[in-house]
């Protein structure tokens, strides 16, 4: 925890600021809390495959989140917590989303503490996304990340596009299942038990850098990590014993999208170069919205992409050679009702899954939402999926915001 | 000589403007109208939309929008909503371009994502509203053809055609009111199949700067489905002094968090 130390201290000294700055100025300041608490209850129908496992998992998350700002809003102070109870230990957790400062003047902007940063452009796979740990025992589809700690500089223009630079001097672990839990290996692996390639472990001081800009209907972004890689490498021995560890990492990313009509045409590529492994991926595809079909709202979205990665069965993500088809159904009702349906499916074997995902507002401050995941005739080839071939499962959680 | 030749151009431009057809009379009150709001450089709005269906039930929506005047193309404009809760912190930013598509961008605050979207759907409501996406978007002068339909006394009647074959529109019958800066006191929309589809009217008038009118309720009445939405603006700061910078990607993620 000694990290939290340090930007606990930090968030001290930037709230003794901003109240020695808060007596003499005429700007107000604005302040805005907000807590979600959600109820949710997760069942997989196949009897798990590893002992220990559980099928019914209820639970319960609270998501507090304020913010001040002040000098029109060119400063502000954020905060986002969260914190989950589960049935299965390691999904109970907490963490530090985001705590910074943030300050903007002109065309530059840089932001001092726990961060999270997003990049990339398609659908069923985030290659290029690599700034923040996954929480990898939130979701399946791992969009839930761990607050990283950063200073993040930007520089804003508009002939050249905008240039980030980002100084990472934490790594944080990956989350993993729990001996009840789901979705993991037959070894139940602690996160602490991983270790790192580089000698200053977690302490190692990371850099990383993007550009983006458009040109007209292409958007384009190229960028650069260097440092503690955020999947960790596993390396199986012949007694089937896992050993894991943080390789450090050199990956270049690219994202283009070409916006055009109706059509959005995306692809995202990594090269990652690492002294124990050096693999290219790809996910490229296209997403086709016919809008206003009914004439009162009703949007039907097409998406379909190609995923390729060179790890083959070694991939974490499980996805090597695959197709991915989608439908997002968009009703831009009063309650935002919306369906995520999808499928990923191998080219070179039976394995497929399959997903749904759906939600719907309810009254002014609650919502509902609906995912299901199902793991089909997976190959027994698949090193990594072969683990979850008995992890279908269906989720429900109801949202109440405050 | 030279008497008679200015006397002839004159006479000429007299015969010209009296010989104006409706079409060139229609594109001149656009054109006043958007001369009348030039300048305003910069603004800041908060907005509640109340969406009323056909059984009067309501729900509401609270937004910030920030405008930039552009005169070589296009204004930009960030949205930001604030409620409903789920949805707060989601924002878009639009380049409105004078001739083709718009470039727009959502954020995504849950995952903070920044995604290019299509400008394609113009027809489609705007968050379940009345108001279309096309209704909604910077109103510029090359965006249809006129027709000056008659004057009523200082309210003057044009109807616009949409350039675009993707609008949901076949015409729109505005009515400008040319003693009052030309501002703009109702629209009534009709639809592809040209049958009156809604009726839009703009009260509660304020001039700001001793120049730029700004109506700070308009209300939208779908005569199809009988369902409503009413905008109503407050704090209006037209001294905002917004600069581009205020208007970047960068600038929607800092908006939106």
């Amino acid at each position: 925890m000694k990290p939290y130390k340090v930007f606990y201290l930090l968030f001290l000294s930037f709230l003794a600021g901003v109240q020695a700055q808060e007596k003499k100025v005429e700007n107000p300041v604005s302040h805005d809390f907000e807590l979600e608490i959600e109820g949710e209850y997760r069942y997989f129908y196949e009897e798990g495959q590893f002992q220990g496992q559980e099928d019914h998992f209820p639970s319960l998350a609270f998501r507090p989140e304020y913010s001040m700002d002040w000098n029109k809003g060119y400063e502000s102070l954020n905060f986002a917590g969260f914190f989950r109870i589960d049935r299965d230990e390691e999904r109970t957790h907490w963490d530090l989303r985001e705590l910074y400062y943030q300050k903007a003047k002109g065309n530059f902007e840089i932001s001092l503490g726990l961060k999270k940063i997003y990049w990339g452009v398609t659908e069923s796979n985030h290659l290029v996304d690599i700034i923040n740990q996954t929480d990898a025992v939130e979701t399946f589809d791992g969009e839930e990340k761990l607050g990283q700690p950063m200073v993040q500089f930007t520089w804003a223009t508009n002939k050249f596009g905008t240039f980030d630079f980002f100084y990472l001097p934490y790594h944080r672990k990956r989350t993993f299942t729990g001996e009840k839990g789901r979705l993991r290996f037959g070894t139940v692996i602690d996160q602490d038990d991983l270790g790192y390639e580089s000698g200053a472990r977690e302490w190692r001081q990371d850099a990383a850098f993007r550009w983006n800009h458009y040109f007209g209907i292409f958007d384009v972004a190229v960028s650069h990590f260097y440092g503690n890689g955020r999947e960790p490498l596993f390396i199986f021995d012949a007694s089937g014993n896992i050993n894991a560890f943080y390789p450090v990492i050199n990956q270049t990313g690219v994202e283009v999208q070409i916006t055009h009509n109706a059509f959005l045409w995306k692809l995202e590529s990594i090269y990652r170069n690492a002294k124990a492994q050096e693999f290219i991926a790809l996910v490229a595809g296209l997403e086709y919205t016919f809008s206003n079909i009914d004439g009162n709202g009703l949007d039907i979205g097409i998406l379909g992409e190609y995923l390729y990665d060179e790890r083959d069965e070694l991939a974490l993500n499980t996805l090597q050679n695959d197709v991915f088809f989608g439908s997002r159904i968009a009703f831009n009702d009063t309650q935002d009702t919306s369906i995520l349906i999808g499928g990923i499916g191998d080219l070179e074997s039976s394995s497929k899954i399959f997903s749904l995902e759906a939600s719907r507002r309810v009254g002014s401050s609650w919502t509902v939402a609906v995912e299901a995941r199902i793991f089909s005739d997976i190959d027994p080839s698949e090193l990594i999926l072969q683990n979850f071939k008995n992890d279908s499962f269906m989720r429900i959680s109801i949202s109440k915001f405050f | 000589m030279k008497k008679l030749i200015i006397t002839g151009i004159a006479l000429f431009s007299i015969a010209l403007v009296s010989a104006q057809t409706n079409e060139e009379r229609g594109l001149e009150i656009a054109k006043a109208a958007e001369e009348a709001d030039l300048g305003f450089e910069s603004s800041i709005v908060d907005l509640k939309m109340t969406l009323k269906n056909k059984n009067g039930q309501t729900s509401e929506r609270l937004l910030t929008t920030k405008t930039l005047e552009l005169t070589e193309d296009g204004d930009k404009s960030l949205i930001v909503f604030n409620s409903p809760k789920d949805v707060k912190g989601t924002a878009t930013l639009t380049f409105t371009h004078k001739v083709g598509s718009d470039d727009q961008w959502l954020f995504l605050p849950s995952i903070k994502r920044v995604k290019r979207i299509s400008s394609n759907n113009k027809s489609g409501p705007f968050v379940g509203s009345e108001f279309a996406y096309e209704d909604l978007s910077s109103q510029e002068v090359e965006k249809y053809s006129y027709k000056f339909l008659e004057a009523n006394g200082s309210l003057l009647l044009v109807e616009q055609d949409p350039v675009d074959p993707k609008s949901g529109y076949t015409r729109r019958i505005v009515t400008y009111n040319k003693d009052k800066g030309y501002r703009l006191e109702k629209v009534e929309f009709y639809d592809r199949k040209n049958a009156l589809l809604k009726t839009l009217t703009y009260s509660d008038y304020k001039q700001y700067n001793g120049k730029f009118w700004r109506a700070l309720t308009l209300h939208m009445v779908n005569h199809q489905s009988k369902k409503e939405t009413i905008l109503k603006f407050s704090g209006y700061n037209l001294g905002a002094n917004l600069s581009e910078d205020d208007f970047t990607q960068t600038a929607l993620q800092r908006a939106g968090k």
